[in-house]
């Protein structure tokens, strides 16, 4: 690991004015990705803010009657919280399907939607990967890839978004609530949060350098049926190969989002409108222009029939 | 032809660098071999004091050092183990203010004023922690090298069972989980056994929990 300088600050407004201050730093909240980069040397930075004891911990109700969720709340408290395990039951399950327990009570929300590819060409240093060292190539392409992206690739990178709460938070029309350097203070749809690899892989979202992330908003909540349905290789703790996120009504309408699928959680509203029909057609929309390598055409069966398999459990 | 005397200077020069490229090092004279080598700029460091099993402690530390290396290292509490080092496979599991975490995967600087526990600070071999005489009992291990991660893991999983927290396996989010094999299987998952003790694992936290699963 490169060596760091380290500091600890108390307030969002101290963390963007500590990052203006010395170029080359990140912030570090759980740090259960960041580290790990760390230690591959994948990230170097020169300086850490650490904002893990920034008050930014708590789960409110939004006066519009959705909830604010701090950045630092741990994936394990979030996933507890008796309003989200109520009002937003997709939200609970894609995170419990998520990592491990240990890791859950040290993950944060905004480090969740933050963290990068397990693509394993980007963590392997001797491997070209434009995502890592932008220009050098993409080795997955051609190689193992049948993890790797079906829909929203490039020809620079087709790695996934490794995260499930982001499904379940693309599903909830989340917001990301964020402040700048200077202060100013936005909030990004999570649909307009990820930015599509084209030529330029390793920019991943719309942040600005040194724009903290605050909370996330959840609209207020929409009933349903929720179903988090992840498929891997194993019962537990292991990265999706593919995801369906899914809040059904009674009356067969609802919502869908994939994970493992590609560079964001993936949801197309359009193809929602065909759910009363069936789990085909709304797979058709959603995977509309799909692009398969060698290895990897299996995730759209894998995605039809797990969407079936989903709608057919919401109606019990 | 080498000479038995030149024979034992390089020997003598392999046995104390541990490499045999350093024998030719140390045909450098020293002189030229500090003038040629910058003054190594130290890495920075930061102070941090918690609380380790009950103690106080406070550490001057290389800021890249994980709370895992202090406590080993620094701390030589050599009870928690290294595997991964990437959090994958749980050895390295402790308690930090009541929770389990990766301590591979942690600064040990960001744990100011922590209450962290080891797995030396759950029992001792004369009076042993209900979670650790269970593992004795059900012979829950084989290596043993993942068994203090597993025991620190196995005490914080009946804590957050009893708090409520869901799994991936509970079937009724509104309703509080229970203590069941399929429950503690999953829980238990971020904890790797390369013996593969898994059953008579899960067979002693079930003895703990004081249910029959």
């Amino acid at each position: 690991m490169k060596s760091f300088t380290y500091e600890r600050v108390d307030s969002a407004a101290a963390a963007t004015a500590a990052f203006a201050r010395t170029p080359g730093a990140r912030f570090i909240a759980g740090g259960t990705n960041l580290l790990d980069l760390m230690k591959l040397e994948i990230e170097a930075p020169s300086h850490l803010i650490d904002v893990s004891r920034v008050a930014l911990d708590k789960i409110e109700a939004t006066p519009e009657g959705g909830l604010r969720i701090g950045a630092m709340v741990r994936n394990t408290d979030l996933a507890s919280d008796m309003r989200v395990r109520r009002d937003y039951g997709l939200l609970t399950r894609a995170l419990v399907a998520g990592a491990s327990g240990q890791l859950r009570n040290k993950a944060t929300t905004a480090g969740n939607l933050l963290q990068r590819t397990r693509c394993p060409y980007f963590y392997d240093t001797n491997q070209p990967c434009n995502k890592r060292k932008p220009g050098s190539g993409c080795a997955a392409i051609g190689g193992f890839n049948r993890l790797h992206a079906v829909v929203g690739a490039s020809d620079a990178c087709i790695a996934t978004h490794p995260s499930d709460m982001a499904v379940a938070m693309r599903a909830l029309d989340a917001a990301i609530e964020t402040v700048d350097a200077a202060g100013k203070a936005r909030a990004i749809p999570i649909a307009d949060f990820y930015r599509a690899p084209g030529k330029t892989p390793h920019l991943e979202t719309v942040l600005a350098p040194g724009e903290l992330i605050t909370a996330v908003t959840l609209p207020k909540p929409v009933g349903g049926t929720h179903i988090y349905q992840k498929v891997r290789d194993r019962a537990s703790y292991a990265f999706a190969l593919i995801a369906v996120g899914a809040i059904v009504q009674r009356d067969g309408t609802g919502r869908v989002a994939l994970g493992g699928v590609g560079y964001k959680p993936w949801r197309v509203e359009a193809a929602e409108a065909a759910l009363p029909r069936g789990a085909k057609p709304v797979a058709d929309g959603l995977l509309a222009g799909a692009k398969t390598t060698h290895e990897n055409a299996y995730k759209l069966t894998l995605v039809e029939r797990t969407l079936a398999g989903v709608l057919a459990q919401a109606k019990g | 032809m080498q000479t038995p005397e030149e024979y034992e200077l390089s020997r003598r020069g392999v046995l104390v660098g541990g490499a045999a490229s350093v024998a030719t090092v140390t045909l450098v004279p020293i002189g030229t071999a500090a003038a040629a080598t910058p003054a190594a700029k130290a890495p920075p460091t930061a102070k941090v004091a918690f609380e380790v099993n009950g103690t106080a402690r406070e550490l001057e530390l290389d800021t890249r050092t994980s709370l895992l290396d202090a406590l080993r290292e620094h701390l030589h509490l050599t009870g928690t183990k290294k595997g991964c080092d990437h959090g994958q496979c749980g050895a390295c599991t402790v308690i930090v203010d009541g929770r389990r975490i990766n301590s591979c995967l942690t600064l040990a600087v960001m744990h100011e004023g922590d209450k962290i526990t080891t797995i030396e600070g759950l029992g001792t071999p004369d009076k042993m922690h209900a979670m650790q005489d269970a593992f004795v009992t059900h012979d829950g291990y084989q290596c043993g090298y993942c068994t203090p991660g597993q025991i620190c893991s196995a005490v914080a999983v009946l804590d957050e069972i009893k708090a409520g927290i869901p799994s991936h396996v509970t079937a009724d989010l509104g309703a509080a989980p229970a203590v069941t094999k399929v429950e503690l299987r999953e829980r238990m998952s971020g904890n790797i056994c390369r013996c593969g003790a898994y059953s008579n694992i899960i067979d002693a936290i079930t003895d703990v929990a004081g249910v029959k699963a």
